[in-house]
């Protein structure tokens, strides 16, 4: 009787744990068809899609194992890259050397706005995600001031088609000619009809991800899994706590600088108020679809949640059009997705918490 | 026991917070591999003995110590519990400090893991080095054997059994090569008795490797089973050490609690006292009450008594009243006149004539930031509809702010409640004055049954003596059936008419008030339920 109970349990939890793709991926069966696309063209949009997000994405990974929850801060990161962007493009330099030298730009300011971020954060423990989400908007008043009063004025920009008419201050949308599929169309690689693949962002991104599983191996790696499970004992055992989470945080935001440069590459244009606060909401509504929980991510995670999150993308404005003749549903529906999606997760973060601490509770008493 | 000089030798230590004096001239020594241990009752300064060996910056942060300690016949001063651990000093905290989602080897090895090499290391330093698997699994295996459990070192901490997560928690300070001393804070609490056993064996075989150990238990018979020696705590000083062959379990129990009694305390019980029916009844209650544990507790409570709950601290005497008044989730049977009442649920416990005088006097007990004369009449206002005058045939109900005031007044003056008047805000008031507030507040509602949680802690003497007098006098002028928790034995015997000694979330016995205290003590210790009388008699014979 026991073990039944116990059999069925478990079967709940797993489709409990797996509630969010699982309904993802029965919104997706029921709206393809109506859609109407080809395999084709939804087969070559993903992989566009994979290339394009999954680097963002993967940025989030670290902070979660370090039990700092979503890290809202990621945007912090993606405006370092897009700093990097506005340099290149200013220089003419063009190709993959663009794309370096960009990153090359955006590290620094990376680690010194990580750095910032984490410092922050030790002070905000427990709070790190709404910290984190605030500090990204302060954060934006920074960038916002220095792209829009000092570029052009203290520091130079020669190329008058970045700069406002008036004749300070970077224009809103900045066409990324020089950079733009630079990755994407490294290696060329056409499969079945006609679609194209992406190899060396995936490759880049494969061997990103094989440099996160090797991570977790290491003494850093296992000090984060250690003091995402429990500070207090961590700290204990004499890990720098403070330090760790620093470092983790940071890892993060250089990873989402580099992420963001990616992304925009694949773009082609960059919305220059406007690109990075886009990028840290959809990626945490991306890993959160694929499965993701404040407190645990996978790999898997990631591209599951990219590939579901971006299917609806693709799929419901035209389903939204077959069905009510209205293309708009779509766009309304990834930002009413986007922020339900994250409320979701976390009041189910909370409820997950409390239910584990009645259990402890019952367990203390020795009892079924 | 080998001769030379002692492991740790503690002189003359002393320690006092804030004026109060937790420890006087304690001294004790301890060879290598001899086993002691440290018994007495709580607040009897253990624990604070322990944070001074151990360095714990609580002691720094309040004023230092007095008294040396040596080890190895040098003289230590450790500033934080890592220089402790430098000097080879083990700890094992009673709360588990474990990582749940880690495996057994995980936590032994934490932050001592095996590492192995890589390229990286030269760019990005140490901390980039990968686990060494293999080699963690060893030094696990090693330990684990060293102490002669059973245990996988694969398994998570989340799924082990308690006993199991005691014995990572042990084998993590033996896999320190340099650990000569352990220090086991109440290791046995948490175990069921056949785990107690192997922990115990397999703290016998770490002593004959010539590891010396600390053992502080509440468990008498398990320190004459383990230990060398032992030294009995009281107020803070050595009251006896002695050898455990040559005590017994009487005997040191009586040691720990043997104060003297107050006169006035028996004067109380000369009466002849009658009491009525059975009002209370609980039948196999438990509460999820954190810390305060209850598993199993069936008692019964006439009209007109005052029923003591006592007990160490964390046994579950708090959790039981907290049960009853709903506070905190709670299971069995409770009856009131023989009627079941609804648990989980305050305002129906109310709604039977019970009150509460909680422990937690700032957070349950009052509204800090409200006058003294709405915490008075706050409950009896909202479950009784007391002080509240009816307008248009009661469609609109007015608060009755002249009956609100007249009746605050009255119990200032009972209750003697030093304040500015009637409306000063409870947060302004002393301890006492509070608990003087909590128990007019419950006094308002008139209560049949009075639940009162450690009515005493945190104020002085004269207010002390003011609480238990008001107590009493109501007890006897309106014949409201009183249960009362408390710490202190004293004052449970000094004012109950029958108290009930609970540990480990059980009722281990109930006693008149009267009866010794050294009958308490070994209630407390759980010891009276596993011995027949003729073994007592046995041992006094002896």
């Amino acid at each position: 009787m026991a073990d039944k109970n116990k059999g069925s349990m478990s079967l709940k939890n797993i489709l409990a744990n797996n509630a969010v793709p699982i309904i993802f991926i029965g919104l997706s069966a029921i709206a393809i068809p109506i859609s109407g696309f080809s395999a084709n063209y939804l087969i070559q949009e993903m992989l566009t899609r994979l290339a394009r997000n999954s680097f963002l994405v993967l940025s989030l990974l670290i902070p979660i194992l370090a039990g700092m929850g979503l890290n809202f801060g990621m945007v912090l990161g993606a405006m370092a890259g897009q700093i990097g962007l506005i340099f290149v493009t200013d220089w003419a330099v063009t190709g993959v050397y663009g794309m370096m030298l960009a990153g090359l730009i955006g590290t620094p300011i990376a680690i010194v706005l990580g750095y910032i971020c984490g410092a922050v954060l030790n002070r905000a423990k427990g709070r790190e995600m709404v910290t984190s989400y605030i500090l990204g908007f302060f954060i934006n008043g920074v960038y916002q001031l220095i792209v829009l009063y000092t570029m052009g004025r203290l520091i130079p920009i020669s190329n008058p088609q970045l700069v406002l008419s008036r004749g300070y201050g970077i224009r809103n949308a900045i066409n990324l000619t020089g950079v733009r599929h630079v990755l994407d169309n490294l290696i060329p690689l056409k499969i079945f009809n006609n679609i194209d693949v992406p190899v060396a962002t995936f490759i880049l991104i494969g061997f990103f991800c094989i440099l996160i599983i090797w991570f977790r191996k290491t003494k850093l790696g296992q000090d984060m899994r250690a003091l995402g499970q429990d500070m207090k004992v961590a700290e204990e055992a004499g890990i720098p706590v403070e330090r760790t989470r620093i470092i983790a945080i940071l890892i993060s935001t250089i990873l989402a600088c580099y992420g963001q440069i990616i992304f925009l590459q694949n773009i082609g244009t960059m919305n220059t108020y406007n690109s990075h606060e886009q990028a840290g909401m959809f990626a945490i509504a991306a890993i959160l679809i694929g499965g993701a929980s404040v407190s645990r991510a996978t790999i898997t995670n990631v591209f599951v949640g990219v590939v579901l999150f971006h299917l609806m993308f693709v799929v419901s404005p035209m389903a939204g059009k077959e069905l009510i003749g209205q293309a708009q549903l779509g766009e309304y529906f990834r930002v009413f997705v986007s922020y339900g999606i994250i409320a979701l997760a976390l009041v189910l973060h909370a409820w997950r918490r409390m239910r584990a601490k009645a259990e402890a509770r019952r367990s203390l008493r020795g009892e079924e | 026991m080998p001769e030379g000089v002692p492991l740790l030798k503690m002189e003359n230590i002393g320690k006092e917070y804030f004026g109060n004096r937790v420890l006087a001239d304690v001294s004790f020594s301890l060879m290598p591999g001899e086993i002691l241990g440290l018994v007495g009752e709580n607040g009897a300064g253990k624990s604070t003995l322990m944070n001074i060996l151990f360095g714990m910056s609580v002691i720094e942060e309040t004023g230092g110590y007095e008294g040396r300690i040596i080890i190895d016949g040098e003289e230590k001063s450790f500033k934080d519990p890592f220089d402790a651990l430098e000097a080879g000093i083990g700890m094992v905290h009673q709360e588990f400090s474990l990582i749940p989602g880690f495996t057994a080897t995980e936590n032994i090895l934490l932050n001592r893991e095996s590492m192995k090499y890589n390229p990286l290391v030269e760019v990005f330093g140490d901390r980039f080095k990968t686990l060494d698997r293999t080699d963690m699994n060893r030094r696990a295996v090693k330990a684990i054997d060293t102490l002669g459990v059973s245990l996988a070192p694969d398994t998570l901490i989340s799924e082990m059994p308690v006993g199991h997560k005691q014995f990572t928690e042990i084998a993590r300070e033996i896999d320190r090569k340099k650990t000569k001393l352990l220090v086991l804070d109440e290791p046995t609490a948490v175990l069921a008795e056949s785990e107690a056993q192997v922990l115990i064996e397999a703290l016998k075989k770490l002593a004959c490797q010539g590891i010396s150990i600390i053992f502080i238990s509440h468990r008498l018979q398990e320190i004459i089973d383990l230990c060398d020696k032992l030294v009995v705590l009281r107020d803070g000083r050595v009251i006896q050490e002695a050898k455990t062959g040559e005590t017994n379990v009487r005997q040191i129990a009586s040691w720990m609690v043997g104060r003297q009694i107050s006169g006035a305390a028996d004067a109380a019980q000369e009466k002849e006292r009658k009491f009525g029916e059975v009002i209370l009844r609980t039948q196999n209650l438990w509460v999820d009450m954190p810390g305060e544990t209850v598993r199993d507790v069936s008692i019964e409570v006439r009209q007109g008594e005052i029923f003591g709950l006592g007990g160490l601290a964390g046994q579950g005497k708090v959790g039981i009243s907290n049960g009853i008044m709903g506070l905190y989730v709670s299971g069995g049977k409770v009856f009131v006149r023989g009627k079941e009442i609804k648990l989980n649920d305050p305002s129906s416990s109310l709604m039977e004539g019970m009150a509460f005088v909680s422990e937690d006097r700032r957070g349950v007990g009052l509204l800090l930031e409200e006058g003294i004369d709405w915490n008075i009449t706050f409950t009896a206002m909202q479950v009784q509809e007391k002080f509240i005058s009816h307008l248009l045939g009661g469609l609109i109900k007015w608060r009755d702010d002249k009956a609100v005031t007249k009746c605050t007044e009255d119990y200032i003056k009972a209750l003697e409640i030093r304040c500015t008047g009637p409306k000063q805000r409870a947060v302004e008031l002393s301890g006492g004055n509070q608990q003087k507030v909590c128990l007019a507040k419950a006094f308002a509602v008139a209560p049949e049954i009075l639940f009162v949680s450690e009515p005493t802690r945190g104020i002085d003497v004269g207010a002390k003596k003011l609480v238990l007098d008001t107590l009493r006098r109501v007890n006897e002028e309106t014949g409201t059936t009183i249960i009362m928790t408390s710490s202190e034995l004293e004052e449970l015997r000094s004012i109950c008419d029958r108290v009930a000694i609970i540990n480990e979330g059980r009722v281990s016995g109930i006693l008149p008030a009267k009866s010794p205290a050294e009958e308490f003590g070994l209630l407390m210790l759980g010891h009276v339920v596993e011995r027949s009388p003729d073994e007592i008699l046995a041992e006094r014979c002896r």
